[in-house]
């Protein structure tokens, strides 16, 4: 690879038309209405954007800053108790780059919902640490991956990849062959892993 | 008093990568006060491969071989959760007769990954003979996946939308005869292990681990069945026709090591019997659904979870409209259950952490991925 780091330095294609999304087509999900959105609803007025059905399986869209709260939310007062995962999804073309997905799962209810929210690049999101914790290590493959920093997460490093690692392979601009060559070399003592 | 190096109670010990009991690449790093453990962190990712990545820049059916590469003892547990979650994605069904097989072969499979368990996680603890025992009937079942589709251990038993493979002569023989022997050889195990006196002392009341916690945890599988939580993702969420079959989910109250031994040992015993029911019900018709040689499945995105012998097996699969997924997130239960083996081992004695790790199941190439 020839310049692993160049992918910071592209200049952003000046947010060319935003509302116009290049995608042909967009998920065809339809609105997702009953009891549990319409107490979300009323709880998060402004920060929850959109709750969505596709091939059966229920998401809502909410503000970075909102979900912390929903989350808990959703574990005390409507038994969505156990958090089933947490990933993240790049979009670099669009100007908030990631999106994080928290899948919950109801023992209760034998019910799951996704709650998605959009982060930009170098955005710092609040950990779900305190509400349920195995997102530690969730999260720390998250940042690993991404690059997407959790605040007040109580140990913030990398996981599966080795801690003086630069890069997040995970991101779409990180070439599949790519490497941290300078990684390898110094610790591995060979010019390259290919 | 001055201080001397005898006041210091605190040892930090490494242990692993390279170590018997870590069941493949795991380092951990204990912090001891004696012979107590009072913390533990789990240093992860030495067989990272990229498999998201990989998923990434590979077309949807070439990447279906690469998922039994990461929990290589139930490969085909790994291989049905993909296919689900690309069917559900394509919104198709496999056949009923590809369904039945699959329960088979996924049952079979259960059984083989239990058997290793208990052999490696006997062998962990000082009893040398089950191993030999486990291997002998794994050999079967793994016998029996050649026969099928050529391959022992990585399977790759199913396509997207079926299977590409019809059952062989004399396939509905061999797993009656297998189902037949492997009840007593079970009795066998539990006759060598069960009520042995050092089994007990070594397990009971070892890396304890409530309701709560699995749930605080994500911790699934037997874990949370030994813990009292009658939940089995099969029955709650039933996928691939469960939902037709007549079995229990196995659970015990305390949660602690001889329990997830229990819950492991009668699970095997409900796969036989799942087993047979699905030998029942195999219908001539079809093994693939009408699915498209290229598969491109609409935009969208889909999350679909399985019973693995492990846990709940996930994956969330996003699709852009392309022949190649935007995005593969495998949820491993592997990965998630062994982060509570530092709350399991905190307060135990070190020789306990063997059997601490042994008996959360990992396996390595799920945890790194």
């Amino acid at each position: 690879m020839a310049d692993p780091q160049n992918a910071e330095a592209k200049p952003k294609p000046a947010a060319a038309p935003p509302a116009a999304p290049k995608a042909p087509a967009s998920m065809a999900a339809t609105p997702w209405e009953d009891e549990l959105t319409r107490r979300l609803a009323e709880q998060y007025p402004d920060q929850i954007t959109e709750f969505s059905t596709y091939l059966g399986q229920s998401f809502l869209v909410a503000k970075p800053a909102a979900v912390v709260s929903i989350v808990e939310f959703l574990k005390l007062e409507a038994d969505f108790d156990y958090l089933a995962d947490l990933t993240a999804v790049d979009y670099p073309k669009r100007s908030e780059r990631f999106d994080l997905v928290y899948i919950l799962y109801s023992f209760a209810r034998n019910e799951r919902i996704r709650i998605k929210t959009r982060i930009a690049d170098g955005e710092k999101i609040e950990s779900v640490v305190g509400v349920h914790l195995t997102a530690n290590w969730l999260e720390r493959e998250v940042y690993d991956m991404f690059g997407i920093e959790f605040a007040n997460h109580p140990d913030l490093k990398r996981i599966l990849m080795p801690d003086g690692w630069e890069g997040h392979p995970l991101r779409k601009d990180y070439g599949i062959l790519q490497m941290d060559n300078r990684w390898v070399k110094e610790n591995l003592g060979i010019e390259s892993g290919q | 008093m001055a201080q001397t190096f005898l006041d210091s109670t605190e040892l930090v010990l490494n242990m692993g990568p390279q170590h018997p009991s870590t069941h493949g690449v795991l380092r951990v790093i204990l912090k001891l006060d004696g012979e107590k453990v009072t913390g533990t962190e789990c240093v992860v990712g030495y067989l990272h491969r990229g498999v998201e990545k990989i998923a990434e820049n590979r077309t949807y059916a070439q990447f279906a071989p690469y998922v039994d590469r990461m929990d290589y003892v139930a490969s085909v547990s790994n291989g049905l959760g993909y296919c689900l979650a690309v069917e559900k994605l394509l919104n198709v069904e496999a056949p009923p007769r590809a369904q039945v097989v699959r329960v088979i072969l996924t049952e079979l499979n259960r059984i083989a990954s239990h058997l290793i368990w208990l052999g490696t996680h006997a062998l962990d603890l000082g009893a040398i003979t089950p191993l030999f025992y486990v291997m002998r009937e794994r050999e079967d079942i793994l016998n029996i996946y050649e026969k099928y589709c050529g391959a022992r251990l990585t399977t790759h038993a199913f396509r997207i939308g079926g299977l590409q493979y019809d059952l062989y002569d004399g396939f509905e023989e061999e797993v009656k005869r297998f189902c037949d022997i492997i009840g007593p050889r079970v009795d066998e195990y539990e006759e060598l292990l069960t009520g042995n006196r050092i089994w007990i002392a070594r397990l009971t009341n070892v890396g304890v681990l409530n309701a709560e916690d699995c749930k605080a945890y994500g911790v699934t599988g037997p874990l949370l069945r030994a813990a009292g939580v009658k939940w089995d993702l099969r029955k709650a969420q039933p996928y691939s026709g469960y939902q037709h079959y007549d079995f229990e989910i196995p659970t015990r109250a305390n949660g602690d090591s001889y329990d997830r031994y229990i819950v492991r040992v009668q699970e095997m015993r409900q796969a036989v019997r799942i087993v047979r029911q699905a030998l029942d019900r195999i219908e001539p018709g079809p093994i693939m659904a009408k699915v498209a040689k290229v598969i491109k499945p609409p935009v969208g995105e889909a999350y679909v979870s399985i019973e693995a012998p492990k846990g709940e097996l996930g994956y969330f699969v996003v699709s852009d409209g392309s022949t190649q997924p935007y995005r593969v997130r495998v949820r491993p239960p592997s990965f998630i259950n062994l982060q509570a083996v530092d709350r399991m081992a905190r307060g135990s004695l070190i020789a306990d952490v063997c059997a601490i790790i042994g008996t959360i199941d990992i396996v390595l190439g799920e945890v790194d991925r």
